[in-house]
């Protein structure tokens, strides 16, 4: 459902700002969502002031830092730090990214991060992501065959291997879906479009021979056709995929099989 | 996590309120606006429709508002609201076929729906005003 404000206990108060460091020459502003689950006050921006010559050049590194030197208790998710495992994505200066492939110097002025928007907050940055999980569950993402299995592995030609570019790189980070303004108002019914991109990389797989299936489980005003071309998505997404064009083709498919 | 708040009482985290303006994003609200916008101005122009139908004092004063400046103004808005709605509806056309999509396409498409639905309307009234003579 629609509703374009945040219910009362959303509202995100002026928070806390943090002693600048010590003995800094350069420094750069940061302002972070927080949000306690163990206070019953509302989210709030604390502002941190991070000494960039002793820190790497990313969001992650500056986030580490602060969490290192002024605030154990700021809390996000990370793991990989090089953009493959998506755990770090949150909404940094406007726009979902991964704070790991994020430079300090591509945004301007005080850095602005948020929790991937329109989501449940477990903690500060960490979004709850169980409904995201489910709805990738809910199109089986595994090879489907009826065929007998083959001696050795299911066979695939270059051809067709290369229909996968572009739709297997996914690492299911949410940026795009939590930047799609369809999937803030109808989340819990419309799969977003990271899980429809993911149906689509099941859909033209040579190899899978569940199809129809698929196609029926997505033929739904809900579950595909929220997708209005608003396009966030494919402006969001980290690794240059466009979930986008993916859903298209799902919906060629509809009609083609029609005729 | 044995006294971890439940889904119920955590909160939402902002969305439209904290989201950069992507071009797409604007002109695809826009789209929802002026096809809300269209229905006002069907109403209004089967008003005048209906007031032509009905005599000529009637219409004498219906067509007195379209004429007068707030008038022309609110059609002046109309013909956009009709323009940009239609050059949107295209634009989703051609990527109903999985064209447009490219990071060059789908922003130049949508700046397109923009200048040309400006540009219409601009010909379209000099057209209008050239013909009706003032």
């Amino acid at each position: 459902m629609v509703q374009l404000t945040l219910p009362k206990n959303s509202t995100v108060s002026k928070g806390k700002t943090w002693p600048r460091p010590d003995g800094a020459t350069s420094v750069r502003e940061f302002r972070i969502y927080r949000w306690d689950p163990d206070t019953g006050e509302n989210p709030r921006l604390d502002t941190y002031y991070v000494d960039t010559g002793d820190c790497g050049p990313m969001i992650l590194d500056a986030i580490l830092w602060i969490k290192n030197n002024i605030d154990p208790t700021l809390t996000f998710r990370r793991s990989c730090r090089e953009g493959i495992c998506g755990s770090c994505a949150m909404n940094i200066d406007g726009t979902n990214t991964l704070a790991c492939t994020k430079g300090l110097d591509e945004v301007s002025g005080a850095v602005k991060i948020y929790p991937l928007p329109h989501m449940s907050v477990v903690k500060d940055l960490v979004p709850d992501m169980n409904n995201f999980y489910a709805q990738h569950r809910s199109i089986e993402p595994w090879l489907k065959t009826t065929t007998p299995e083959p001696e050795k592995e299911w066979l695939q030609s270059r051809d067709d291997r290369e229909k996968l570019d572009g739709l297997y790189e996914c690492i299911l980070c949410a940026c795009c879906s939590t930047s799609c303004p369809s999937y803030w108002w109808n989340g819990d019914r419309y799969l977003g479009p990271a899980i429809l991109l993911q149906a689509y990389r099941w859909l033209i797989d040579s190899r899978d021979e569940a199809t129809g299936e698929r196609l029926d489980n997505l033929e739904d005003p809900f579950r595909l056709y929220r997708c209005h071309t608003i396009l966030n998505c494919a402006q969001a997404c980290p690794k240059g995929l466009n979930p986008a064009k993916a859903i298209a083709e799902i919906k060629k498919m509809m009609v083609e099989r029609r005729i | 996590m044995a006294d971890a708040k439940g889904a119920a009482e955590r909160p939402l985290s902002p969305h439209l309120q904290i989201y950069k303006p992507i071009f797409t994003m604007v002109m695809s609200i826009v789209h929802r606006i002026t096809g809300v916008a269209l229905y006002f101005g069907m109403a209004a122009l089967v008003w005048w429709l209906l007031a032509a139908a009905s005599g000529p004092a009637y219409f004498e004063f219906v067509n007195g508002l379209f004429t007068s400046l707030l008038g022309r103004l609110v059609l002046l808005g109309f013909t956009w609201a009709a323009l940009h709605h239609a050059l949107g509806g295209l634009r989703h056309f051609l990527m109903d076929f999985g064209s447009g999509f490219g990071a060059g396409a789908r922003n130049m498409l949508a700046r397109l729906s923009l200048v040309v639905s400006l540009a219409l309307t601009v010909a379209i009234w000099i057209v209008a005003y050239m013909v009706r003579g003032g």
